[in-house]
């Protein structure tokens, strides 16, 4: 076990994969000579070289496109798009070709692609860069979708990811990389479609994922000392497959439950979360389940504004205070 | 419609391609080129007989699958009519370690990679999802996104530069797609990397309703230059010259020379698919034009003038011809439709909790059905 940030444990994963399979290669704007946008791949070009380090031109259809077809061949790319909302421009080989050549080719030819790419907002990049549109690909059957919230799980679902004969959009996040917290040293992979119960407890669940994981569980340590309250938090760690039997057991236990996303409420996460726990607890529920998200608007430059337009830990504070209103604290 | 002969070596040289570059003309007289012929000396008399044995039996599988189509067989079907010797002259030079990454109109370039009578249809029969294993024949199942296979060429191509393979990618597209982004970030791409592929462009004129000019302001193979990388336009409906010319791509790609554009200049004789009626958009007097420069009859006329069009051939690529219709017709009416369950299959290599769910419920919803039936 060794403390090492998300950032390093990304770039340690990467390697070590590198080293063990001579078919895993990595593409993107900026990864080779300039170490990476945010220095994921640092080094990586010097010990492995051009052709498994490709500096690609600036066109995110273009590399991800010859990455589907090299990954056709038996390779299995890592591609970096250098922010999610750059996604958008190789939306068409995403969905329509890495998530659909498996099915369309009758089960014969396989996409194992990965890829990387960091969502997030407050860190100032403006609308057009602060976006979390993981949801479009979790959309899309064909595709997997995991996002780590640890340095941790960002080891072993990468391991995962990179290992899986299906194409895996594999979200980081920007107020991620520089997080730390342990890392095992075996190269064990991630089950992909397992969420993780971060923290037992038995008044309500808290659901997130990626930077909304770590509120969460911010959240349930302050209102533990501060109210008493013993909430169960849930890391979702993978969107597509979700993890429906663990959000419904623990909302069989808890009664109640809040989700929290960093993207917009209308047709969010969320509601696909709102609506597994009312498919398979309705019965169980005392309240309606409460969803906490940013304000839908393209999220602004302007610090002030953008810090209003996030979620918060305010925000889930305020709303799990109104769910269990609602339940009428009539456990406690 | 002569290139002029230029001075230079032709395969290393990057200019203007307004010109064709023709070695059997339409009325199949065998046009001397200075540059190109060394390409197809070697082909010999039994080689062009089975090129023109190719091009009619293609023909034939096209005439069979529109007439399947028609009586309510076939959902759809794309005709390649017009485009025999584009498909066949190109697909004949190929390695069988090459890898083919086409369009829905390419049968031609199934049928010559391997693909059998059942497999090309089964699709458009709505009876797989895949009518064959792209790994058994080196050529991937039809992309119907207009230009996102040059792409996948690409990224294919890459694989054997990293693989220290000579095979070559060979990308097969139409004049519409070459407005689609995904083309030209594919020529970026290959021209950077100095990619083994071959882009192969079947210039048939028409993009549905919407005329080339209204894509490309002067010919499309002009454009690869600008890309860095050579181009060749040919005849597409002179199997010779497109032979040659995929000859000197292939070579090229092979010698590390990196990719090649050809833009094979022909026309498509038919609909666009069979929804589609041209009659609507298009002058006749232009198909009138280009009936008059049909690939297999100069094929044929060559033939005749080389004294290899004999009775007795004649009547063994009559026989052919009427055996792939056959077959191709037994094929297609024994494509039994998959079972209902099966559209949960081939989603992920692996199991998916989503998917077993939702299949599991739809076995027991059919279930129902066969108790009823009880």
């Amino acid at each position: 076990m060794s403390i090492m940030t998300y950032r390093q444990a990304l770039h340690d994963t990467l390697r070590a994969e590198m080293l063990r399979d001579q078919n895993v290669f990595l593409m993107g704007e900026e990864i080779g000579v300039f170490d990476g946008s945010y220095k994921i791949t640092a080094g990586l070009l010097a010990e492995f070289g051009e052709k498994r380090v490709r500096d690609t031109p600036i066109a995110e259809e273009g590399f991800t496109g010859a990455a589907i077809g090299a990954a056709m061949l038996g390779l299995r790319p890592v591609v970096e798009i250098m922010t999610i909302n750059f996604s958008l421009l190789a939306l068409d080989q995403i969905v329509n070709h890495a998530a659909k050549i498996y099915g369309m080719f009758g089960g014969q030819a396989k996409v194992p692609l990965v890829i990387r790419t960091p969502g997030g907002g407050g860190q100032q990049l403006g609308a057009t860069h602060s976006q979390n549109i993981e949801l479009y690909y979790a959309f899309v059957p064909g595709m997997k979708v995991v996002a780590p919230s640890t340095p941790a799980d960002a080891k072993a679902l990468l391991l995962a990811a990179i290992r899986d004969d299906d194409p895996v959009l594999f979200l980081e996040n920007l107020s991620l990389y520089n997080t730390k917290g342990e890392v095992p040293d075996d190269d064990t992979p991630a089950e992909i479609g397992k969420a993780a119960v971060t923290r037992e407890g038995r008044d309500i669940t808290l659901i997130g994922y990626s930077r909304m994981a770590h509120v969460a569980s911010q959240v349930a340590e302050q209102l533990a000392a501060s109210d008493g309250l013993d909430i169960e938090v849930i890391d979702l760690r993978s969107l597509r497959p979700l993890d429906r039997g663990t959000l419904i057991e623990s909302v069989k236990k808890t009664h109640a439950a809040v989700v929290l996303e960093d993207d917009w409420l209308t047709y969010g996460i969320g509601a696909e979360i709102a609506a597994t726990i009312s498919d398979g607890a309705f019965d169980y529920l005392d309240a309606p389940v409460r969803r906490v998200a940013m304000a839908e608007v393209p999220l602004p430059y302007s610090k002030p504004l953008e810090t209003a337009a996030l979620p918060s830990a305010d925000d889930v504070i305020g709303a799990i205070r109104q769910t269990l209103d609602a339940v009428g604290h009539r456990r406690r | 419609m002569l290139r002029p002969s230029a001075s230079s070596d032709i395969r290393n040289d990057i200019r203007s391609t307004e010109l064709l570059v023709q070695l059997l003309n339409p009325d199949g007289d065998r046009v001397p080129d200075p540059e190109f012929d060394h390409w197809v000396a070697d082909v010999t008399g039994e080689q062009l007989r089975s090129l023109y044995e190719d091009m009619l039996v293609v023909r034939r599988i096209d005439t069979e699958a529109t007439a399947l189509q028609r009586q309510g067989e076939l959902g759809l079907w794309p005709p390649l009519l017009g485009q025999e010797a584009a498909q066949i002259g190109s697909a004949r030079a190929l390695r069988a370690d090459d890898f083919v990454f086409s369009s829905y109109r390419e049968n031609a370039v199934a049928y010559c990679r391997g693909v059998q009578m059942g497999q090309l249809l089964a699709v458009w029969r709505g009876t797989a999802l895949s009518g064959w294993n792209p790994f058994d024949v080196g050529m991937a199942t039809p992309a119907v996104i207009i230009g996102a296979q040059t792409l996948h060429a690409t990224g294919y191509a890459l694989g054997c530069l990293q693989d220290g393979v000579d095979s070559v990618a060979v990308a097969y597209f139409g004049d519409g797609a070459t407005s689609e982004g995904d083309v030209s970030e594919a020529m970026v791409f290959a021209a950077s990397f100095q990619a083994p592929v071959v882009f192969f462009c079947q210039n048939n004129q028409w993009a549905i309703s919407e005329p080339v000019a209204l894509q490309a302001h002067r010919s499309i193979a002009d454009r690869a230059p600008g890309f860095g990388i050579p181009s060749l336009r040919v005849d597409g409906n002179d199997v010779l010259a497109v032979m040659a010319a995929t000859r000197i791509a292939l070579d090229r790609a092979r010698s590390g020379g990196g990719p090649t554009f050809i833009e094979a200049v022909t026309y498509r004789m038919g609909p666009h698919t069979t929804s589609d009626d041209p009659t609507r958009y298009r002058d006749p007097a232009e198909l009138e034009r280009w009936a008059a420069k049909d690939p297999i009859s100069r094929l044929r006329a060559y033939l005749e003038h080389e004294g290899l069009l004999t009775e007795e051939f004649e009547a063994s690529v009559k026989a052919k011809t009427d055996d792939v219709a056959r077959e191709l017709r037994a094929a297609c009416l024994a494509l039994d439709p998959p079972h209902a369950l099966s559209v949960f299959d081939n989603v992920y290599t692996s199991a998916h909790s989503v998917l077993e769910r939702q299949k599991s419920q739809y076995a027991a919803y059919l279930a129902m059905f066969e108790e009823v039936a009880e």
